[in-house]
């Protein structure tokens, strides 16, 4: 439930892939409206321009997703239960999604870790989201999500993930929404009759903010080998739920938390998703060698646009200029490249380009924006900040 | 005809630009959910006309069938030409972020390829409008529009040459780009076009194969019929696009420009050209759907990327801004800026000494400084 957030700082610790989640067969129907002939048929605007008008979330090429149930699993969480069409290819657990929703006619994307167990035999995703007071997309899904909504997909990416060859014992360690990677790798590791030690050690501000908690206590009382402990960093103290060892957590990180769980500690794979204070609390404390973290950071929310500082970043060409306060597609021809273009005033659309990442000032309107995967007309934008093109 | 055009200060352009730029940043910051229903309504009922008329076709062996067909599909071309390919290319709905209607990936349902399009209309045609020179819309190589291009006997026949380009405008579009009479005098070599060549290939392969081949083999032994109703389809979307677009910028009063004049343009005498160079269209909602929105053609060239249903809404506005500077707002029913242009183009066809046409006062659009080189400005009309 990666709202609003930025991933940086990933480990890179494998053995090898896991195996990839056996693949939904392509049937006669996408077969025949995949054909040639279709497209033929149906130029210039192809087969999902119009299988999209009978049905939303119906498409050819398209990796979409009908929403099929919604519910909170904390006051200020909103789980969605998503049946992705055919294009689907699974995902391994820890990876995230780029989820796409339409917000008062402007579509957002943000990344999701789905929750769900890899192996979910219904083919089903699960993405739990935690509504931020700043985020627009999670606030949204939180208020508006209900069933028969489609989303826009992504496939699966991110190297977070559970080595093809699962360790024996794992410490899966999760700070506020990072629960929900290492939620689905738990349940992956359910799933197969993981035969070893799992430790999990989860930490929110109140009891009130963990989700999965119920699920978490059941599965403590029947999974033989594994241990749940919770963190409360907020004044009430925490502790395991019924059946588990290691009763009485409160504060941040510290590895008395973690050895009360996890006793073999020398011997365990730690997986850890949250804040940049935990993971750095869990790197120091533990083997740095054995950790595979991953951790959000908000965006960056204030911008001066009179701030010729940074870099802009033409990420096609592999060139990097120091941004000189000029407009972007000034920078890109003083950079070498040769962007197309046309009326160099903001009329013509002709010079049209994703911006990537980070802030642009529109010179004719004065608009400052840092939408994230946006399309730019570069002849009237200069960056605030650091920019990244694809150019 | 207009033979004054209204002299403006630099100070009362910078005025009147910055009223319009006021009216256009109200319309961006008021975008949203109502746009995008709006266009993706208009998607739903053109890919329905379309389905359905397609469908009525196959049926075509009932006279009936086939009329109601073909008008579906003819319906379905012009709304996918004009209030929506036209409109998206232009960029108007790329700040939804839905692909689907990204003004750079769009394709449309004629003989043209997008890109060119964007490059021929929305840079050089928008940029440059109505100056004569650059502006390759004024004519498109091969009408004589403006008493600026000087008369040789080859416009004797230009009645003849407009409607012939009316019938098949999809196919003059499609070769807009490779500047045919500059190809044929020797301006340019064909080499340099070797590229737009093989990308109109491409595009008119494809749309000849979808209307002329596969669609009439798929209805077997009304395979003719189908044929003959998709050529009409598509001469009927011709003559209807053909018709509102000379509509916006040939009928009296439109103004011509030189490069001279609007070499150093600023902001305000930039939307002053485009406004004079624009002419507008009265009529009913339908009318205005059907025509794609550029029945408002003077808040299109004002605003060509604001989503064009809006400009009914802002047109109240600028034709009062109009009164309010004295500068004329060419408006009027289809049949009344049609038969100017008609007229406009016969007239044309003979030599200036024939009509007796004498150049029109010079009026001051933009005045340039006294000091530089410029050309009488011709009011046509």
């Amino acid at each position: 439930m990666y709202t609003e957030t930025a991933r940086t700082d990933r480990t890179r610790r494998q053995r090898g892939r896991p195996s990839p989640p056996p693949r939904r067969r392509r049937n006669l129907g996408h077969r025949i409206l995949g054909s040639g002939l279709i497209e033929a048929l149906a130029a210039p605007h192809g087969a999902d321009r119009y299988l999209e008008l009978v049905r939303p979330g119906w498409s050819v090429r398209e990796l979409r997703a009908e929403v099929t149930a919604v519910h909170h699993p904390a006051p200020d969480s909103v789980t969605l239960t998503l049946r992705p069409n055919h294009l689907w290819r699974g995902h391994e657990p820890g990876q995230f999604v780029r989820c796409t929703v339409e917000i008062d006619g402007v579509r957002r994307a943000r990344c999701y870790s789905p929750a769900s167990s890899a192996h979910r035999s219904d083919g089903m995703l699960e993405l739990t989201a935690r509504a931020h007071p700043e985020g627009l997309v999670s606030r949204f899904l939180h208020e508006h999500a209900a069933p028969g909504m489609v989303v826009g997909l992504e496939p699966a990416a991110g190297d977070f993930v559970l080595s093809a060859e699962r360790p024996d014992r794992l410490a899966l360690i999760s700070g506020g929404s990072g629960i929900t990677p290492v939620m689905s790798m738990l349940r992956t590791l359910i799933e197969e009759d993981h035969r070893g030690e799992i430790a999990f050690l989860h930490y929110a501000r109140n009891p009130d903010r963990v989700p999965y908690a119920r699920e978490l206590a059941q599965i403590a009382v029947q999974a033989p080998g594994v241990n749940v402990a919770f963190a409360y960093t907020r004044g009430a103290r925490g502790g395991g739920p019924q059946g588990a060892r290691g009763n009485g957590l409160a504060g941040h990180f510290s590895l008395d938390h973690l050895s009360a769980i996890a006793p073999e500690l020398a011997a365990t794979e730690i997986y850890v998703c949250g804040p940049a204070g935990l993971i750095d609390a869990v790197r120091a404390a533990c083997n740095p060698e054995r950790v595979h973290s991953e951790s959000f950071v908000p965006p960056a929310l204030t911008l001066d646009a009179r701030d010729a500082a940074g870099a802009v970043s033409f990420a096609r060409s592999g060139i990097d200029a120091p941004n000189s306060g000029a407009t972007l597609l000034e920078q890109a021809e003083a950079a070498g490249l040769k962007p197309a273009h046309g009326c160099r005033m903001g009329i013509c659309h002709t010079c049209t380009c994703r911006k990537l990442a980070g802030g642009v000032r529109n010179v004719v309107t004065g608009e400052i924006s840092s939408t994230e995967d946006e399309d730019i007309q570069i002849c009237v934008s200069v960056p605030a900040g650091s920019v990244a093109l694809d150019l | 005809m207009t033979d004054t055009v209204p002299k403006l200060t630099p100070e009362q352009l910078d005025i009147f630009g910055q009223e319009l730029d006021a009216i256009r940043q109200r319309v961006l910051d008021d975008r949203g959910e109502r746009d995008l229903d709006y266009i993706r309504r208009m998607i739903r009922i053109q890919r329905g006309l379309e389905v359905t008329g397609r469908g009525l076709l196959f049926a075509s062996c009932i006279p009936p069938a086939w009329l109601a067909g073909v008008t579906a599909l003819s319906l379905s071309k012009i709304l996918d030409n004009m209030e929506i390919g036209h409109n998206v290319m232009h960029g108007q709905y790329d700040w939804t972020g839905d692909p689907a209607l990204s003004g750079h990936g769009f394709e449309w349902d004629t003989a043209c390829p997008s890109d060119q399009w964007r490059h021929s209309h929305n840079y050089m045609h928008h940029t440059h409008t109505n100056i004569v020179g650059k502006d390759r819309d004024l004519g498109y190589g091969i009408l004589r529009m403006s008493e600026e291009q000087s008369w040789n006997p080859y416009y004797l026949g230009n009645p003849v040459y407009a409607v012939l380009l009316a019938v098949f405008f999809e196919w003059g579009v499609a070769m807009h780009d490779l500047e045919v009479e500059r190809l044929g005098s020797g301006d340019i070599a064909w080499d340099e076009k070797r590229d737009l060549l093989a990308g109109i290939w491409r595009k008119a392969s494809r749309q000849v194969l979808k209307d002329y081949v596969l669609f009439p083999i798929l209805a077997g032994p009304q395979a003719a019929l189908v044929l003959v109703g998709n050529a009409t389809a598509n001469i009927v979307r011709n003559l209807w696009t053909c018709t509102i677009i000379f509509c916006g910028h040939f009928p009296a009063g439109v103004i011509e420009f030189t490069e001279e004049e609007t070499a150093q343009e600023t902001r305000g005498e930039w939307y002053f050209r485009q406004l004079l160079g624009s002419a507008n269209l009265t009529g009913g909602k339908l009318f205005h759907i059907m025509a794609g929105n550029l029945s408002h053609q003077i808040e299109h060239h004002l605003f060509p990327d604001i989503p064009a249903h809006r400009y009914g809404e802002i047109a109240v506005e600028v034709s009062e801004l109009c009164a309010r500077f004295g500068i004329p707002y060419n408006t009027g029913p289809l049949g009344k800026q049609f038969g100017s242009v008609v007229k406009k183009i016969c007239r044309l066809a003979l030599p200036d000494r024939l009509r007796g046409a004498t150049p029109a006062p010079a009026p001051a659009a933009a005045a340039p400084p006294a000091d530089a080189p410029h050309e009488p400005l011709l009011v046509a009309g």
